[in-house]
């Protein structure tokens, strides 16, 4: 295995695994914020408890998000330095941005809403706990405008051997990167929202401290649906610019081997590779597939045959991810659709509430298929048709990455495993019947 | 590409964020290098944790600020730097997303054997990253084996040298005598005197430690130049002194506080020297001068650096705020919190 090969598993790993815990942070702080709001309008202390409640589980999962997020900004210079240093002008901003703007924003009022809870007056422990979630949100979007430039660079430059900053109006405006953000932190709310859902169902299910849950599961569910829905609608916009800005990109998601006009959508596809053509393909809508990516049913679609072998990015796991994504993304739409129809009494269904539970998952899948599409599907570029990822590592041995490879899977499995049982076991221990007495510590 | 002030300008706010995150996360590392000599009780151990709890996250924030800043304004040598530290910034962020995991998750279940684990997690991922930090800037100072083409000829051992290592342990020390003022000003009671002993037995080590390395930086690296032809620079050495003379001075009355302020100077009259001595390099070549990193041959385009001085004049002034209204409302009121149980 060469440091190329080594050094991409080593991100994609890397980033995945951040990527488990970062959309929960991203939609869970404003659930919680939500119930803490509801609490300061009411006074109902259920949603005290509540907030409470998802704020600490909220809390668990965060630590684990924001180590596993150094790993990331320290990769780009260990593993990709050539990388850094061409795109350093343009990408390198972006990231001190998000730091300067977001990280000290989340890490300092986390930290004022759980130790400030007594010391501090409700509204201002409030504010923070939406203070963390503003800071989360803030620092998806530097991270997404980054990611965005990388699939479609703008506001550049080619000088003195790199990409130099040309316009960062045309960098921050980016519509790839706004498209991204739109449609990524969606997906983090709708992860929160399931997490809620399950956790709550399990409650109901056990008809424990049942009224707090109830209000838990109306919220949760509105929010779910709400967001299941914007997700769909923003991820129709995204596939439109792929389709306009990275048509290898898009070919490869849909499978579409030949150009044409009028290209049907096939609800069954298998595609194959080596042959270069797709070996199963039934039940065809007649010019779906155009109207979906270029929103004109006689649109031409490029093939995967008519660009260069060595352009065209693997089409196996950006087609099945692709798919699932949407799939599990029409699935969850389902089960908000049931959820809210449900919402007032979803103690009364405990079939549904079993199937929220067993459904906790679906979000986190969907998240880390789109994450393939969207990465795997802009090979062979690290940006897309200025630097191909073969271009981009560091002139370090493959013996380095060889031992820091698996020391990463080792390390973050068990840090992941003891994650989720420790939030599993908060959650099944449910709320604090009253607060601690003292003040509030770890 | 030619120089400008902007070359300069973010050279200085470089080194800034680094002192400032020397100067933060230095008393959380320091107070989990002492969790073993200070925490004999589970009560002294959780009082620990706390003493650190509000404020650790944000402190690390500064590395990443730091590390981001070097990517956004010198990415030629975030570049060469990052891919030539690479096993020892692998182990240093390895040691970090322990250290956090611990703090966050130690006392969030109730258990003898998880409780012990965490406590070793949170001490290793506390001596380490002083010990390595030290290392990687010994080795920034003195310089390191790179060619004309940023292409590091050396490996992980290379950077483990008489120098680098007094200056791992000098971080270590210096960072735990940081940390003993913070625990002491922050706990109460019999906790609180014995981390002030503490700090004072790590305080007459730091002194020694600093001579030795101001010495080793001497001879080792051309640290002291700047400060031949420029002796006003001076000042920066001379708040390290006047650092440590307020450490005892706060130490001896039993003022904590002053104690911590006296370590902050200390970490940041070093800092400052260092970075001081250091200009206009970066990360220097041992094999050619010519072939050093500096501000100016590493540095991004005259735009970006223009953007990023604009987003920190506006941005920077708000986190200082915000940072510091949250230690005043944690720490710097005197009815700071009690070790709850």
């Amino acid at each position: 295995m060469d440091v190329v090969w080594l050094s991409r598993l080593q991100f994609a790993a890397a980033a995945m695994f951040h990527f488990l815990f970062v959309p929960l942070t991203l939609g869970l702080s404003f659930l919680t914020a939500i119930y803490q709001t509801l609490w300061l309008k009411t006074g109902d202390e259920d949603y005290k408890r509540a907030a409470r409640f998802w704020g600490k589980l909220f809390l668990i999962n965060f630590g684990l998000g924001v180590v596993t997020g150094i790993t990331l900004e320290f990769q780009f210079g260990t593993n990709w330095s050539a990388y850094s240093q061409y795109v350093g002008d343009i990408f390198g901003p972006l990231l001190a941005i998000e730091a300067t703007l977001a990280f000290f924003l989340e890490s300092t009022f986390i930290a004022v809403w759980w130790f400030g809870w007594k010391k501090l007056s409700p509204k201002v422990t409030t504010a923070a706990i939406w203070l963390t979630a503003v800071g989360s949100n803030i620092s998806a979007l530097w991270i997404l405008l980054a990611n965005g430039w990388m699939q479609h660079p703008v506001g550049y430059v080619l000088r003195n051997g790199r990409a130099e900053l040309a316009s960062f109006w045309k960098v921050v405006t980016n519509p790839f990167g706004w498209l991204e953000f739109l449609h990524t932190v969606p997906s983090g709310y709708v992860v929160a929202g399931f997490f809620v859902l399950g956790i709550s169902a399990c409650h109901l299910l056990r008809k424990r401290d049942v009224s707090l849950f109830k209000k838990s599961f109306k919220v949760a569910a509105i929010w779910s649906l709400v967001w299941a829905l914007v997700i769909a609608v923003t991820g129709d916009f995204h596939a439109y610019e792929v389709a306009k800005n990275q048509p290898e990109k898009l070919a490869a998601m849909e499978a579409v081997w030949k150009t044409e006009k009028h290209v049907p959508f096939s609800l069954i596809l298998v595609p194959s590779e080596s042959k270069e053509k797709n070996i199963v393909d039934a039940l065809q809508i007649p010019g779906l597939l155009s109207f979906l990516a270029y929103h004109d049913f006689n649109a031409e679609i490029k093939g995967l045959k008519d660009f260069p072998k060595d352009e065209r990015p693997p089409v196996a796991p950006t087609f099945w991810s692709f798919r699932l994504m949407v799939l599990i993304g029409f699935l969850l739409i389902i089960l908000g659709i049931w959820a809210v129809v449900r919402r007032e009494e979803p103690e009364k269904h405990p079939g549904m509430l079993r199937i929220l539970f067993a459904s906790m998952f679906l979000p986190y899948l969907g998240c880390q298929f789109g994450w393939i599409v969207a990465e795997v599907g802009r090979q062979p570029w690290i940006v897309y048709k200025l630097m191909k990822t073969s271009q981009a590592v560091s002139p370090i041995s493959a013996t380095q990455v060889m031992i820091s490879l698996p020391a990463f899977i080792v390390v973050y499995a068990v840090l992941g495993a003891i994650c989720f049982w420790l939030i599993g076991y908060h959650a099944m221990k449910g709320p604090e019947k009253e607060e601690p007495a003292g003040e509030i510590t770890y | 590409m030619e120089g400008n002030a902007f070359q300069i300008v973010w050279f200085i706010l470089w080194a800034i964020l680094w002192t400032g995150y020397f100067v933060l996360d230095g008393f959380d590392l320091g107070a989990g290098s002492l969790i073993y000599v200070l925490g004999r009780t589970e009560e002294d151990r959780r009082a620990i944790y706390n003493s650190i709890g509000p404020f650790w996250d944000g402190n690390e924030v500064w590395l990443i600020t730091a590390g981001g800043a070097t990517f956004a304004a010198f990415p030629k040598t975030y570049a060469v730097m990052f891919s030539a530290f690479y096993s020892a910034l692998l182990l240093l962020l390895f040691c970090l997303i322990i250290r956090g995991v611990a703090v966050e998750y130690r006392n969030k279940f109730d258990s003898k054997a998880w409780k012990t684990l965490w406590d070793v997690g949170f001490f290793l991922g506390s001596v380490l990253p002083a010990f390595l930090l030290g290392v990687a800037f010994a080795n920034i100072f003195e310089g390191i084996p790179i060619d004309k083409n940023g292409i590091y000829h050396g490996s992980f051992w290379t950077l483990l040298h008489p120098y680098s290592i007094i200056a791992g342990v000098f971080f270590v020390i210096c960072f735990a005598m940081h940390g003993a003022n913070w625990i002491a000003f922050r706990t109460e009671g019999e906790l609180s005197e014995r981390a002030g002993s503490v700090a004072r037995k790590l305080w007459g080590l730091s002194v020694v430690l600093a001579a030795i390395f101001f010495l080793a930086s001497y001879l080792s690296t051309n640290l002291w130049d700047n400060y031949a032809r420029h002796l006003g620079l001076l000042v920066f050495p001379a708040i390290a002194v006047i650092g440590f003379f307020v450490v005892p001075g706060g130490l001896v009355t039993k003022n904590y506080l002053m104690a911590w302020i006296g370590s902050c100077l200390v970490i940041l009259g070093f800092s400052a020297w260092a970075f001081a001595g250091l200009f206009p390099n970066m990360l220097p070549s041992s094999l050619n001068p010519a072939w050093s990193l500096t501000c100016f041959n590493s540095s991004s385009s005259l735009l970006t650096l223009e953007i990023m001085t604009a987003v920190a004049l506006i941005f920077v002034p708000i986190m200082l705020g915000y940072t510091f209204w949250a230690y005043k409302i944690f720490a710097f009121n005197k009815k700071s919190s009690q070790p709850a149980q």
